[in-house]
């Protein structure tokens, strides 16, 4: 048993830079690191594509950042965790084992984490929805995908089989980090307090640079240097459930009492209940001290016993969105903004277009500060947008043409127009007992 | 003065509900945060939303509020038709409130 390892975050979302898990690799001194690349949605998106080729349905991404990072990784002997996998874990794996192959390392071991898609079980089982009324049935017929967040139990199996590659699909984004703790501290799954301190410390880094100055900066208020060259968190924790964060000397960013507190209630509602499937975990308690620039000593995490049920998001196809913008400029810009969209409004009505919503704003005035209309403020600038909802594709699109059409037929000086329309893919939720999900570890082999 | 000048906010989404936490940059401030940004307060700050329901969480040791506004986002991010799906500039937009330091001396 170790009496502490330190972890890396190597990623925050599927689109990140990839030279700070460079750096941290290099010299992080790490012992982990973890790739967080799934959104909500993005197994919903990925589940189409591998319908469209099975060799797809995993993060595009994961092929270059394994590229870039696995041969540092591998020649310091960092483990790799990573729910990037999406839709296709095993075809993610596989394609991990082709590039170490490829990339001359040999006898790598791979695993990937199956169980978390419940879409045949959902076919055959139906549960209430728990964000709005209705039940899963309802969704039947639109179903994309079904997926159940798993806990970290699958990343520890595959870590006590060797694994130097971890690949799963949807599993809570702390349980990334909390599989290795538990793998390495020996920690129990029982042990709720531990559970809760894992769960608190992969909660801070599962953002990556969210922690270390990332999302923070405020001019003249919250300065953050060289976010240009932001570096990424680590962290070293210790069998007692605390840690020390810190980041790679040199890399920009600041690692800062204040930022850890912004992570710490990001994304949470009741602070003293954060519901995953490893536990409940309690950040009431939470404690926070500045040892030195850029390393901060976190403590006090805590948990109940887990939920019963796990949490299944179900994707399902929804209509579609059409959009179009046009800006206009100087003296009088918002009067013919406004009248622009007043233009698109009636059209629209006007031309039997079925929209079941339809927003209308002025960005530079109202578009996200919903409230601000009325302040009588006159931008140099404004750009009107149009969205609406249909459930046809033909109507969604007639939003933007209305939009486009007031080049010669709206307000004078309309330019820079733009239209999109888009397939919606939705996101609903239900809980599922907990006993219907198994996780499954199958290794890969990188000479296969 | 404003609250801009004594917290600082992060803002989140999970579904349909935004989150946004508001943080003092002086744990002592802490009380006065809690008696100025109440529930009421927040949400007429962001008056332009649907709110359905609205909670505050207090969290003494940290000197910070955790608002959690529900049904805030339209239908959330995966199929609202706001420039703005997660919301995350809605933290921003209540950092205007005004706060009266020597409100109830």
């Amino acid at each position: 048993m170790r009496e502490s390892i330190r972890i890396g975050a190597g990623a925050g979302f599927a689109g990140d830079r990839i030279e700070p898990a460079i750096e941290i690799v290099e010299q992080g001194g790490l012992d982990y690191l973890v790739f967080e690349c799934l959104a909500e949605r993005t197994i919903a998106l990925a589940q189409a594509a591998r319908r469209a080729d099975p060799e797809r349905g995993f993060d595009p991404m994961l092929r270059e950042r394994i590229r870039r990072v696995l041969p540092a990784a591998h020649a310091r002997g960092v483990r790799i965790v990573t729910n990037a996998g999406a839709a296709n874990p095993l075809g993610a794996a596989r394609a991990v084992a082709r590039i170490a192959h490829d990339l001359g390392i040999e006898g790598l071991r791979v695993a990937a984490v199956l169980g978390d898609d419940v879409t045949d079980l959902l076919r055959t089982r139906d549960f209430p929805l728990i964000d709005r009324d209705g039940f899963s049935a309802d969704l039947h017929d639109t179903m994309v995908s079904a997926n159940v967040y798993m806990g970290a139990d699958g990343i520890v199996t595959a870590l006590a089989g060797g694994a130097d590659v971890v690949v799963t699909g949807r599993v809570g984004d702390p349980a990334l980090f909390l599989g290795p703790m538990m793998h390495e501290l020996g920690w129990a799954a029982d042990d709720w307090q531990m559970m809760g301190c894992g769960t608190l410390i992969g909660h801070l880094l599962e953002c990556a640079g969210q922690l270390t100055g990332g999302y923070f900066a405020d001019p003249g208020f919250k300065d953050v240097p060289g976010l240009a060259r932001l570096g990424f968190p680590l962290a070293e924790v210790r069998g007692d459930g605390s840690a020390e964060l810190t980041k790679v000397a040199g890399s920009g960013g600041a690692l800062t009492v204040a930022s850890c507190k912004e992570q710490l209630l990001y994304e949470i509602l009741d602070p003293g209940a954060y519901l995953q499937a490893d536990v409940c975990a309690d950040f009431r308690g939470v404690r926070f001290d500045q040892r030195g620039p850029d390393l901060v000593d976190v403590s006090g995490g805590d948990g109940t016993a887990r939920p019963a049920t796990l949490k299944v998001s179900i994707g399902y196809h929804d209509g579609f969105i059409g959009e179009g913008q046009i800006s206009y400029a100087g003296p009088g810009a918002v009067a013919r903004g406004r009248l622009a969209l007043d233009i698109v409004r009636e059209r629209l009505a006007l031309t039997g277009v079925a929209l079941d919503e339809l927003d209308l704003s002025l960005i530079g005035c109202d578009a996200v500060d919903r409230g601000a209309g009325a302040t009588g403020f006159e931008p140099a600038e404004v750009r009107a947008r149009v969205a609406g909802r249909a459930r046809i594709r033909e109507a969604a699109r007639s939003v933007a043409a209305e939009v486009e059409a007031l080049y010669t037929n709206g307000p004078f000086g309309g330019g820079g127009a733009t239209g999109s329309m888009r397939p919606v893919i939705a996101i609903a939720s239900c809980l599922i007992p907990r006993e219907l999900v198994q996780p499954r570890v199958v290794f890969v082999e990188a000479d296969a | 003065m404003m609250l801009r000048d004594l917290a600082h906010v992060r803002t989140g989404d999970k579904g349909n509900i935004s989150q946004i936490s508001v943080i003092a940059y002086r744990p002592g401030d802490f009380p006065l945060l809690a008696r100025e940004v109440t529930v009421e307060r927040v949400v007429a700050a962001l008056r332009g939303l649907r709110i359905a329901a609205a909670r505050r969480y207090e969290l003494a040791d940290l000197g910070a509020l955790n608002f959690v506004l529900e049904g805030a986002l339209g239908g959330g991010v995966t199929r609202s038709l706001a420039l703005d799906a997660h919301g995350k500039t809605l933290g921003a937009q209540i950092l205007a409130i005004e706060i009266d330091a020597e409100r109830g001396r």
